[in-house]
């Protein structure tokens, strides 16, 4: 079916995701679940049937994760943005191929995630696979942890300098990070989505705050910190 | 190695950190942390740091959310296929 000259209009409402053919979904609260699950899931059907303001709408659900998402894996958001056009481009392309199995908003996650690493792999030549992104190398591991505790980080880190922290992280101990600690998933979806381990992925993240504290102790000290 | 919570080193202590995170458990009444400065000092800012990716970074809506569309709308019709 093709679109028609005029830009598709985009739903004015931006309702939280919400799953379909619900396994586990992102733990962002999801309120009156029944009657959503079956807009959502109408929308769905309607989108993988070629219905273009349907998956204006999906789009309307579901970019603000996407796009947050994206922004936290790579931040700055120009890249962001592209990164999300070729989520919702990948999404478009596979969409009849989604069977409910999952959370439509995992499957897209999960998308989302392929796209954010194939864009990482890109930019760092020498990462040859996403086992060795999900792995770092020796000196890129966080260092023991039995220093003076010298410096309280509680109450102490400011915005700009944990998403510097987070930039610095190895792709694989952010991406974890960035599910686990600011998008709310579980270890258990966690590991779904990366297909590995729950114990890998519970490794991943202390390895990854192991490291962000490394940086943040770091850091010159700001009048007014603790 | 020394698997007893009241006499764990702090090796032992911290490479279980990950599993006591993971399960939910309340890892301050730990018997190794009643005595150890360092792994309450370790294990308070590990807990700042999550606390502070939960508090810093809200969902974001796309900047150019509607002109994010537009290309997006674009290219699908580029590739002729809705």
């Amino acid at each position: 079916m093709p679109i028609s000259a005029s830009s598709t209009q985009l739903p004015r409402e931006t309702p939280r995701p919400s799953s379909v053919g619900v396994a586990f979904a992102p733990t962002d609260g999801v309120a009156s679940k029944s009657a959503t699950n079956h807009d959502t899931a109408d929308i769905l059907a309607r989108a993988q049937a070629g219905d273009h303001q349907a998956f204006a709408h999906l789009y309307s659900i579901h970019k603000r994760r996407i796009y947050s998402l994206c922004l936290r894996m790579v931040g700055n958001v120009a890249e962001a943005e592209d990164l999300t056009q070729e989520a919702f481009l990948q999404f478009h392309r596979k969409i009849t191929s989604f069977r409910g199995d999952s959370a439509l908003s995992t499957w897209l996650h999960r998308l989302a995630i392929n796209v954010v690493l194939m864009h990482l792999r890109k930019g760092k030549l020498q990462l040859d696979s996403l086992d060795e992104m999900m792995e770092p190398t020796a000196d890129q591991r966080p260092g023991r942890s039995f220093g003076a505790p010298d410096i309280a980080l509680s109450g102490a880190i400011d915005r700009l300098t944990l998403q510097r922290a987070i930039d610095d992280l190895p792709p694989g101990y952010r991406l974890v990070f960035v599910l686990h600690d600011i998008e709310g998933f579980e270890h258990n979806e966690i590991a779904s989505l990366l297909d590995c381990s729950t114990g890998n992925s519970k490794s991943q993240l202390h390895k990854a705050r192991l490291k962000l504290r490394e940086f943040l102790r770091n850091q010159p000290r700001q009048e007014g910190r603790k | 190695m020394n698997n007893s919570p009241n006499n764990m080193s702090c090796a032992e202590f911290q490479a279980q950190l990950p599993d006591l995170f993971g399960c939910g458990e309340m890892i301050g009444d730990h018997p190794h942390l009643r005595r150890c400065n360092l792994c309450r000092a370790l294990l308070a800012d590990l807990n700042a740091i999550a606390e502070a990716a939960r508090d810093l970074f809200p969902v974001e809506e796309p900047p150019h959310a509607d002109a994010l569309w537009e290309h997006i709308e674009s290219a699908i019709a580029h590739e002729g296929v809705v």
